[in-house]
């Protein structure tokens, strides 16, 4: 395995200062995606992100074209932007609305082009502050450039853009929910089916939902062609991804890789990347891709940064943030903040999430502060086990959406990874990291 | 015996039914209500504006009271209780009072890592307020933030929603006493005032373009569909 060297898909402009500026976007080939798809018919420039086989960046990794094909045999209504980027450790995004808020435009220009909406929004988490400012006086700049608007350059085809901030809440990431709050209610996800907002989304009309980074990518794809993006990474993984790194590493950040090309133990130890771990302490374990994802161990360091290849390994690449742990830190603890963090942002529909996520977080906070029972450890998993029956990966659904069933994932983990650590809390009454 | 009956009392005046009081307008300023109205001419339906209104009028008062509740439900055609209701999800919208800076300390996993406990910790005891509280003179308010998304630069602090990078116990009390004194006001507006940039103009696809397009759109595409088919045969 190796880093290889892929073209810079959706952070070439970085090293730009002024990045976000329509100039600096102008002068790097900016809205040259969006004039040539102009040129094309929607269906063209639809089966160019077919033939690119871009899969969704936001967690679920669906494959974008195929999303928008179930939406072709009906006319779409709304495009909606999924950038609420909330999940623990994943702040890609954040980058990208923040250093390339034209691209992201342009982006969402090309898509609901294909999909003929005439109105998109762009839903961004609240406490991106500078994000929102950043991607509202790019879309000023791309009115007055005659890219937004009604027919834009010139096409005949016109389209209006709204920036909308959210106000902190994680599930207004789990797409249904993220309709509710931009229909002005609570974040509260919707009952499945239908499982997509492809048949009833905002207002109860037809609508695309995708991820700040999946639009990103199709200012490149459509000036390359989804071919040249697909021939880069390996099977379902095609081109390159943005890996945020956190953590115990030398050099946190976010990179863009080659699907698949590259290993976990490229991206944590690399010295062009992850740097390795500080004070060259041993890896203890690492989460492959969001706090709802299973830890992995040093033995699974050597996957390749591959959707299937960590599927198959009994995890998921989900949102693309690797959290590394390091061989001081106390797995209890680690588990019972990702919990506490899940018990937090539950919304409250679900039984099993509601409750379970406070019992589950009662009940970790008193083995990590040495008040914990032997017999603490089954109910945890019998706990875990009415929230997600059968511990399975991917887990049981018991809930309205995916938050409740993601909550076992750490303690899950924890457990079978670490169970001497657990048992040395209760049984000494303390954490032996101190 | 006779005799008249004894006179009824005249009849108690029955109490008036208790009523809000409180009438919606005249608290949100005549430029802070222009600009709601722009906003909610955004979207298709007016209650879509409800978060957007609710951080127009932080942005006023610094956090959502009562009277902007009530203006805001009136904006949007929902009851005052519905506008509560939807806020008080969110973490962002105050409906009670808080300082003039707010700052966040996230303890989620990647700043749990990097020390961000012994950072909050820290910023409890130098400011003398626990995790929610606001300090006696109203300028600072201390939360405990679930990730932030800055998890390079960790333990990550926020104030008012402005990064403004990874925090030692030293440089937290360099950065309070750098708000305190105002050294930091460009960068950091006061509580509330979340997007600085305005939206220039409204909508510029009218409604009947929309409806044109869409009608001229299933028109192409069945033409197209009639067309691949005769060139399949």
């Amino acid at each position: 395995m190796a880093i290889t060297e892929a073209p810079k898909i959706v952070t070439a402009r970085m090293g730009h200062p002024d990045s976000h500026t329509l100039e600096r976007y102008l002068a790097t080939g900016g809205y040259e995606g969006l004039r040539k798809a102009l040129t094309m018919t929607p269906e063209a420039v639809a089966a160019e992100v077919d033939a690119a086989s871009l899969l969704g960046r936001g967690g679920a990794g669906f494959p974008a074209g195929r999303k928008w094909s179930m939406l072709r045999k009906n006319p779409v209504s709304y495009l909606v932007v999924n950038g609420d980027e909330s999940e623990p450790a994943t702040f890609k995004d954040h980058l990208l609305v923040e250093r390339d808020p034209h691209q992201l435009i342009e982006g969402v220009l090309i898509a609901a082009y294909a999909l003929q909406v005439s109105q998109a929004f762009i839903y961004l988490r609240g406490e991106f502050a500078l994000g929102l400012e950043r991607v509202q006086a790019a879309l000023n700049d791309a009115y007055d450039h005659g890219a937004v608007g009604e027919d834009i350059f010139g096409s005949g085809f016109s389209i209006d853009l709204v920036v909308h901030p959210g106000a902190g809440a994680y599930i207004c990431g789990e797409e249904t929910a993220l309709i509710e709050s931009l229909e002005g209610k609570r974040g509260f996800p919707r009952i499945k089916p239908p499982f997509f907002p492809a048949a009833i989304g905002l207002y109860g009309e037809p609508t695309v939902v995708n991820n700040v980074e999946t639009m990103s990518n199709l200012p490149w794809i459509m000036l390359h062609g989804g071919a040249a993006f697909a021939a880069l990474g390996e099977g379902k993984s095609t081109g390159t991804r943005l890996f945020a790194l956190a953590g115990h590493v030398r050099h946190p950040g976010v990179f863009e890789i080659e699907m698949v090309k590259t290993t976990f133990a490229d991206l944590i130890f690399a010295p062009v990347l992850g740097g390795g771990i500080p004070g060259d302490r041993q890896l203890k374990a690492f989460i492959p891709g969001g706090v709802s994802a299973p830890w992995f161990g040093p033995e699974q360091v050597d996957l390749p940064l591959g959707q299937d290849e960590v599927a198959g390994a009994g995890s998921m690449l989900g949102s693309g943030s690797v959290v590394v742990m390091d061989e001081d830190t106390c797995a209890v603890r680690a588990a019972w903040r990702i919990t506490r963090f899940f018990a937090r942002e539950s919304c409250g529909q679900c039984t099993p999430c509601r409750e379970g996520s406070g019992w589950l977080e009662r009940i970790m906070a008193r083995i990590e502060s040495g008040h914990g029972r032997e017999e603490d450890l089954d109910l945890l998993l019998d706990a875990c086990d009415n929230i997600a029956p059968g511990l399975t990966w991917p887990p049981q659904q018991t809930t309205i959406c995916v938050l409740g069933p993601s909550i076992p994932s750490s303690i899950g983990s924890a457990i079978k990874m670490f169970r001497d650590e657990f048992l040395v809390h209760i049984k000494e009454g303390g954490c032996p990291f101190g | 015996m006779t005799g008249e009956p004894p006179p009824t009392p005249a009849a108690a005046p029955v109490p008036a039914p208790a009523v809000r009081t409180r009438k919606a307008g005249g608290h949100l300023t005549p430029e802070v209500l222009d600009q709601a109205r722009q906003l909610i001419a955004l979207y298709p339906e007016p209650r879509s504006a409800l978060i957007p209104l609710c951080h127009l009028a932080q942005g006023q008062d610094g956090w959502l009271c009562p009277d902007a509740i009530v203006e805001i439900a009136d904006l949007v055609g929902l009851t005052p209780a519905e506008v509560r209701g939807t806020a008080s999800f969110y973490d962002m919208l105050h409906t009670e009072p808080v300082g003039t800076y707010v700052v966040s300390v996230c303890t989620n996993i990647a700043c749990l890592l990097r020390g961000a406990e012994e950072l909050l910790e820290h910023a409890g005891a130098s400011l003398g307020i626990g995790v929610g509280g606001t300090t006696t003179d109203g300028t600072i308010t201390l939360e405990e933030a679930e990730c932030l998304a800055d998890c390079d630069r960790a333990p990550c602090v926020q104030v008012n929603h402005r990064y403004v990078g990874a925090q030692t116990p030293e440089s937290f009390d360099r950065l309070v006493a750098d708000l305190r004194a105002g050294a930091r006001d460009g960068e950091v507006p006061r509580h509330g005032t979340l997007i600085r940039v305005r939206r220039s103009g409204g909508l510029r696809v009218g409604r009947d373009r929309i409806a044109a397009e869409r009608a001229a759109m299933a028109e192409a595409k069945a033409r197209r569909a009639a067309e691949a088919e005769k060139g399949d045969h």
